[in-house]
């Protein structure tokens, strides 16, 4: 556009150049007028307190001696802690199992609600995607009486067919019990951003493929999947996030599974621990940023990897 | 080949579907079923998975809401309070900043983008104790501005925002009306904002979601049980209910209303909204 008016309209060098830095310098206030409110909440609440944690996790407070600058030891203290450790071996089996389990159910449900229109289909599709509104804790609480053995109905089914109820709650099984739970609470909503891409694919695609020969089950496997790979990788990264971060339901069932969940349970509820009930806001922040680095390297690494293997699939 | 949909070739997978819907809605009919009894229809061995003889909502409804004081009614004030607050003051924020990355070419520009993208990979929760460090020195930790200020940083609905203006707004609509002599402003105001009326609503809806959601902030920034939102109020009951398993059989049928009280807000919400966050949660997820 530029082009076309220096080229219509001649004027002298100067003017141009005036003018145009006279835009410019506009553009750069009216950019930062626009962006500058959420800068500075940017500032404050995310880059201040991750420098602040930074911070505080160079430090130690000792009962005798005060605080004092003891630089990584906060760290090698963390690492080397088997709290921590079992902790976050915890979360990434966890992740390993929970987050393939409910990718492939909300592929499946979303694969089947594009695939099949009629009222039922769209009831489903609203019923499935329920949990979403409802907040982990609340979801957790649910659970937590269904898996009970004072109110639940597992002991009554399981007597209808002579056997005993499994204990989601006890230690052996706790760990069915929380995949159970976050795939009930997100599969819908993966489901809702699968369909949603699933739905933006032009139909034109699928009659060609049908020309050629392709059943059903290839038209999904080799056109939809491949298709729809950015939301995958999309909703791949918001569950690796969250699931590294987990904290809200195994805090909620650690009343219910005292003894199958200790405070120590994920690397979260340990920097809690450590910082809300032992007041060792030093290490808790050392925790913290740990987590908060091990996380952004994590997935920073995992969009670098796909970005180079998206391009195959 | 036609295009006419045919019904029993797909039974199987409707049947499938049919079994999915019943898992994801047991945990609602187990709730909706058992906050209609009382203490003893709970304890007393009956059905769990159907209602009692005697169907109480209401005497349960007046136990909940006045016990401690109405104490739970605070607590869904509150939630009330930290969405809108939270949700509001974080959509605004998200919508200027999207719609000023997207449409101004200023200093920076890249550089401060890639930081709002790099945030959308820190765990929220990595934030909070050393946000709690801080607010305490201010004088900030148990009040409401603890729970809400944090709410208002939500880089990925600057993302999604971001996303739509640049494709939803021509820039030459918005050069026409600077042409005809709105100011940046006006033109921001009355030509841009009506486009991008989708994806503020779903960035609307989703930090409004979050807000009511959110367990580990308020947990860690309140003390006083008056200020807390209802998913650490029902949290605390929790707790104490399966403290002392004996004194305190009358809190479980309340946490078990509670629960579902709790969720109607959203569910409606969602349910009356869903023409509009339909399409705009499909924008995040097709880049």
């Amino acid at each position: 556009m530029t082009l076309q008016i220096e080229k219509s309209a001649p004027r002298t060098e100067k003017t141009t150049q005036q003018n145009r830095g006279k835009v410019r310098l506009r553009e750069h206030l009216m950019g930062w007028l626009f962006v500058g409110p959420f800068g500075i909440v940017f500032l404050a609440l995310l880059i201040a307190p991750l420098a602040y944690a930074l911070y505080l996790s160079l430090f130690q407070k000792k009962l005798i001696g005060g605080t004092s600058f003891v630089f990584l030891d906060n760290y090698v203290k963390a690492f080397t802690d088997p709290s921590f450790l079992s902790g976050s071996w915890f979360v990434i089996r966890f992740s390993l199992v929970s987050i393939p389990l409910q990718i492939i159910i909300a592929l499946a449900m979303a694969l089947i609600l594009d695939a099949v229109t009629n009222a039922f289909t769209r009831f489903s599709r609203l019923m499935i995607f329920l949990p979403y509104a409802i907040p982990t804790v609340i979801g957790a609480v649910m659970w937590g009486f269904l898996y009970s053995k004072n109110f639940g109905p597992l002991t009554d089914i399981f007597a209808l067919f002579g056997g005993t109820a499994p204990n989601f709650l006890s230690s052996n099984l706790i760990f069915i019990g929380l995949v159970n739970i976050v795939t009930w609470q997100w599969a819908g909503y993966y489901m809702i951003i699968l369909y949603a891409a699933l739905q933006g694919i032009d139909p034109a695609l699928y009659e060609a493929a049908r020309m050629d020969g392709a059943g059903k089950w290839q038209v999904a496997l080799r056109i939809k999947i491949p298709l729809i790979a950015p939301a995958l990788i999309l909703i791949l990264v918001f569950s690796l996030i969250g699931t590294l971060q987990f904290f809200n339901e195994p805090q909620i069932l650690r009343s219910l599974a005292a003894g199958a969940i200790g405070p120590d349970y994920t690397p979260n509820m340990y920097a809690y621990q450590q910082a809300f009930s032992l007041a060792n806001f030093n290490y808790g922040s050392a925790i913290s940023f740990a987590l908060g680095g091990v996380v952004f390297i994590g997935v920073y690494a995992f969009l670098f990897f796909t970005r180079k293997r998206r391009s195959f699939l | 080949m036609s295009n006419r949909p045919r019904p029993q070739r797909n039974l199987p997978l409707q049947v499938f579907l049919g079994f999915l819907v019943v898992y994801f809605l047991v945990p609602f009919w187990w709730v909706i079923v058992n906050s209609s009894k009382d203490a003893p229809g709970l304890f007393g061995g009956g059905n769990t998975l159907w209602f009692a003889d005697n169907i109480d909502y209401l005497g349960n409804l007046q136990q909940l809401f006045t016990y401690d004081n109405g104490l739970y009614g605070r607590w869904i004030l509150n939630s009330t309070l930290y969405a809108i607050a939270g949700g509001v003051g974080a959509t605004l924020l998200a919508v200027m900043a999207g719609y000023g990355f997207a449409k101004y070419r200023f200093a920076g520009r890249r550089f401060s983008f890639a930081l709002v993208l790099g945030a959308l990979m820190v765990p929220a929760t990595a934030l909070v104790i050393p946000t709690f460090m801080m607010f305490s020195q201010l004088g900030l930790t148990n009040t409401i501005w603890a729970v809400i200020l944090p709410s208002l940083l939500n880089p990925f609905g600057v993302y999604l925002m971001h996303v739509y203006a640049r494709d939803a707004i021509p820039n030459e609509i918005l050069d026409a009306a600077r042409a005809d002599g709105a100011g940046e402003v006006r033109t921001f105001l009355q030509v841009a904002l009506p486009l991008m009326r989708p994806a503020v609503v779903t960035v609307l809806l989703l930090s409004a979601v979050a807000s009511w959601n959110n367990y580990f902030l308020p947990l860690a920034m309140l003390s006083d049980n008056r200020l807390f939102p209802v998913t650490v109020g029902l949290g605390l009951w929790q707790g104490i209910a399966s403290g002392n398993n004996a004194g305190t059989t009358s809190l479980w049928s309340l946490i078990i209303l509670g629960a579902l009280v709790s969720v109607i807000p959203l569910v409606i919400a969602f349910f009356t909204l869903q023409r509009h966050w339909r399409g705009g949660l499909s924008v995040g997820g097709l880049r």
